[in-house]
């Protein structure tokens, strides 16, 4: 804990957790909230028994219900709801917390955790599932881990990590309107590459993020993965504390004072060196979206497909496969692309305000013909939220459906299928091959650039539309 | 945890880098609470007769050593992507990187993740490509080799407690409980000076 290398606001945090070290390259650090997904709890708590793990803090742990929630009462979800099911009768056999389809507090790990401030600055957060990188957008320091990890995590409230190595992405410059947090990210990895930020700590910081809401922080930590990196944080600062006074588990009165006194304290010290630094000049930057069938295969959307391999950055046989799998051909321009389908859901923008965004530009408007769209709020309390300010009857004037909370379309367990071949605008994080469904065609982008599609009936640039209002 | 010392056996090339969990073992895979985890692997790859998946080449049916390129295993966590290579028959993969999670999942089902010194590596994946199955490779843990059908050796580094656990075996709960007493200290530092960690705030 020398205050040498202690500077980093995660290695603040990480230090601060750290239990043991440094044994096969690797420290011990205390994992405050452990979190479990519907997908990987019935085999996981059912793997405890058979290995007689008793749960180290049941209290400290949370069961989400959401990659198997069916997004329509007409739907059923993963295996037809067995993982729902079996979700729940494992979490009450082990006594643990459980966020249920139909609870107040049930929505999006990534999601819920921070927005019920059931993960908070300063601490430790793993859940089973790589976006867990997200609750860095509360100054939280995310970790992912797979089945084994997690099973080792709760009989032990702790994990053994790779001390990751320490970049910092300095974002200046303001954005216009229309263009968001989701557009920085898309550019950003589309610069940079899937590999760019494999086993970093990624901290975000620059004017431009002092200015971003906590859910714009979310949608970047989120994407961050995306990078490759391990974790990603933004330091805390009184935007974030703000948004959490009200949120229903925060620390309240006393607490509450003696929590943000230390939370100021997490900001990367003025001198600390990173291994990685890069500037970002924001201003100007336009909407963005994919052409291809990674996060990086991305480009403005009135940009073009690019002509050749060579001008992708990618092997000839890769390019090929991509622009097979998405129907494009070399050199079109995708504003002006027909689509079927948008979702405007999942982890990285379901969001209040993404709801927000997306609203701005479907009011008093109707979606195009033919298409078929889709909002599914992030959580049972944004979709709340979003009815009391009107948002769901504006997105349902419009002709969007409105689904329950969960992942939905993003990983294809809603229950909501799309058909092979189809097109859809979609504001999650991955467009791999076969992601939303077999032979489905994804294009990622923000909330904006979806509602506007959804809207047109093809991919266009929002900003006309926002400007309108 | 199984143990691993060595395995000898084809090499299967798949020199592609960046390639994800989604590829690996797509997502409606895991539709079924206990899946058929073989049927799964790279299931959207395989089945193209005019594009034969290298697994499923005779010659690689069986193949312990997969070879692939950076960034193996990286988008989603799912550790399907790597019961899917388990119940294929593959026990060690070399690739140029890994996604970090991925190679801990690796480790955690007792299959050994390879990361060559990158001066060596071209050397290495070509004699991969060319001996394409005919002859076996041997990756010798104990100590830190491969070795080729021809004779070259290649030797790779690794952490000296990654490597004991998977040449012992090790359960990983069992050693992480050794440092019991840091857990329960830990938790009562910070019930005292951070209270808001180890406890979740009830709701009004
Ligand atoms: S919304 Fe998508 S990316 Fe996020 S946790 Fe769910 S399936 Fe994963």
């Amino acid at each position: 804990m020398t205050a040498l290398w202690a500077r980093h606001c995660s290695t603040k945090i990480w230090s601060r957790h750290r239990l043991a070290g440094d044994e096969g390259g690797k420290t011990l650090l205390y994992i405050d909230r452990v979190v479990v997904d519907d997908v990987r709890a019935p085999q996981v708590l059912k793997n405890l028994e058979r290995r007689a793990l008793a749960i180290r803090r049941p209290d400290l742990s949370v069961v989400v219900q959401d990659h198997s929630v069916p997004s329509f009462q007409t739907h059923s979800g993963l295996g037809g709801n067995d993982f729902v099911d079996a979700t729940r009768v494992a979490a009450h056999r082990h006594g643990l917390r459980l966020l249920d389809v139909g609870d107040a507090e049930q929505g999006i790990s990534h999601v819920v955790m921070p927005e019920l401030g059931l993960v908070l600055p300063g601490s430790t957060y793993l859940c089973v599932d790589s976006h867990s990188p997200t609750v860095g957008g509360v100054g939280a320091l995310g970790l992912a881990c797979g089945s084994s990890e997690l099973e080792h995590a709760l009989a032990t409230q702790a994990m053994w990590v790779r001390k990751p190595r320490q970049m910092r992405v300095r974002l200046e410059g303001g954005l216009d309107d229309g263009v968001y947090a989701k557009d920085v990210i898309l550019h950003l990895i589309g610069r940079l590459g899937l590999d760019a930020a494999r086993g970093i700590a990624l901290e975000f910081a620059g004017g431009l993020i002092a200015s971003l809401s906590v859910e714009a922080r979310l949608t970047l930590c989120n994407m961050a993965v995306e990078l490759g990196a391990r974790t990603s944080i933004v330091a805390p600062d009184e935007t974030t504390f703000a948004w959490l006074a009200t949120s229903p588990h925060a620390p309240r009165a006393d607490l509450w004072r003696r929590a943000h006194d230390q939370w100021r304290d997490l900001r990367s010290d003025g001198d600390a060196r990173f291994d990685v630094e890069l500037e970002i000049d924001c201003a100007g930057l336009a909407p963005q979206i994919t052409w291809g069938t990674t996060p990086a295969q991305v480009a403005s959307v009135a940009g073009h497909v690019p002509d050749t391999a060579a001008q992708a950055g990618l092997d000839e046989a890769i390019w090929r496969r991509a622009l097979g799998y998405m129907d494009l051909t070399p050199g079109t321009c995708l504003a002006g692309t027909r689509i079927n389908r948008v979702f405007i859901g999942s982890c990285t923008n379901a969001r209040f305000g993404d709801l927000e965004i997306a609203a701005r530009i479907v009011t008093g408007r109707k979606i195009a013909d033919g298409v078929k769209a889709v909002v599914v709020p992030g959580s049972r309390a944004v979709g709340r939220r979003a009815q009391e300010h009107g948002l769901r009857d504006i997105f349902e004037d419009a002709g969007f459906l409105w689904g329950e909370p969960g992942c939905s379309m993003c990983a294809g367990g809603g229950g909501e299928k799309v058909t092979a071949g189809e097109r859809i605008v979609s504001t999650t994080n991955r467009n791999f091959e076969g992601r939303q469904g077999a032979g489905v065609r994804t294009h990622l982008a923000s909330p904006a650039t979806a509602a506007a599609a959804a809207i047109k009936g093809e991919i266009c640039d929002p900003r006309p539309l926002v400007q309108e209002r | 945890m199984e143990k691993f010392a060595s395995v000898r056996g084809a090499a299967a090339p798949l020199l592609i880098d960046d390639i994800n969990t989604d590829q690996i073992a797509p997502v409606q895979f895991m539709r079924a609470l206990e899946p058929d985890y073989e049927k799964a692997l790279f299931a959207r790859w395989r089945g193209d007769p005019n594009a034969p998946f290298v697994l499923d080449e005779q010659r690689f049916r069986r193949a312990p050593i997969l070879v692939a390129g950076s960034n193996f295993g990286c988008g989603s966590a799912r550790e399907v992507a790597v019961w899917a290579l388990a119940a294929h028959g593959v026990r060690c993969i070399v690739a140029r990187s890994f996604s970090e999670v991925y190679r801990e999942s690796l480790l955690k089902n007792g299959m050994l993740p390879v990361v060559l010194n990158p001066a060596l590596r071209s050397d290495f994946e070509a004699r991969v490509v060319a001996a394409d199955g005919q002859a076996p490779f041997e990756v010798d843990l104990a100590a830190y080799r491969i070795t080729c059908p021809d004779g070259a050796a290649f030797a790779f580094g690794m952490d000296a407690g990654e490597r004991t656990a998977l040449l012992e075996g090790l359960d990983d709960v069992a050693m992480t409980l050794r440092h019991r007493s840091l857990i329960d200290a830990w938790e009562k530092q910070t019930a005292l000076h951070q209270p808001w960690l180890q406890q979740i705030t009830a709701t009004d």
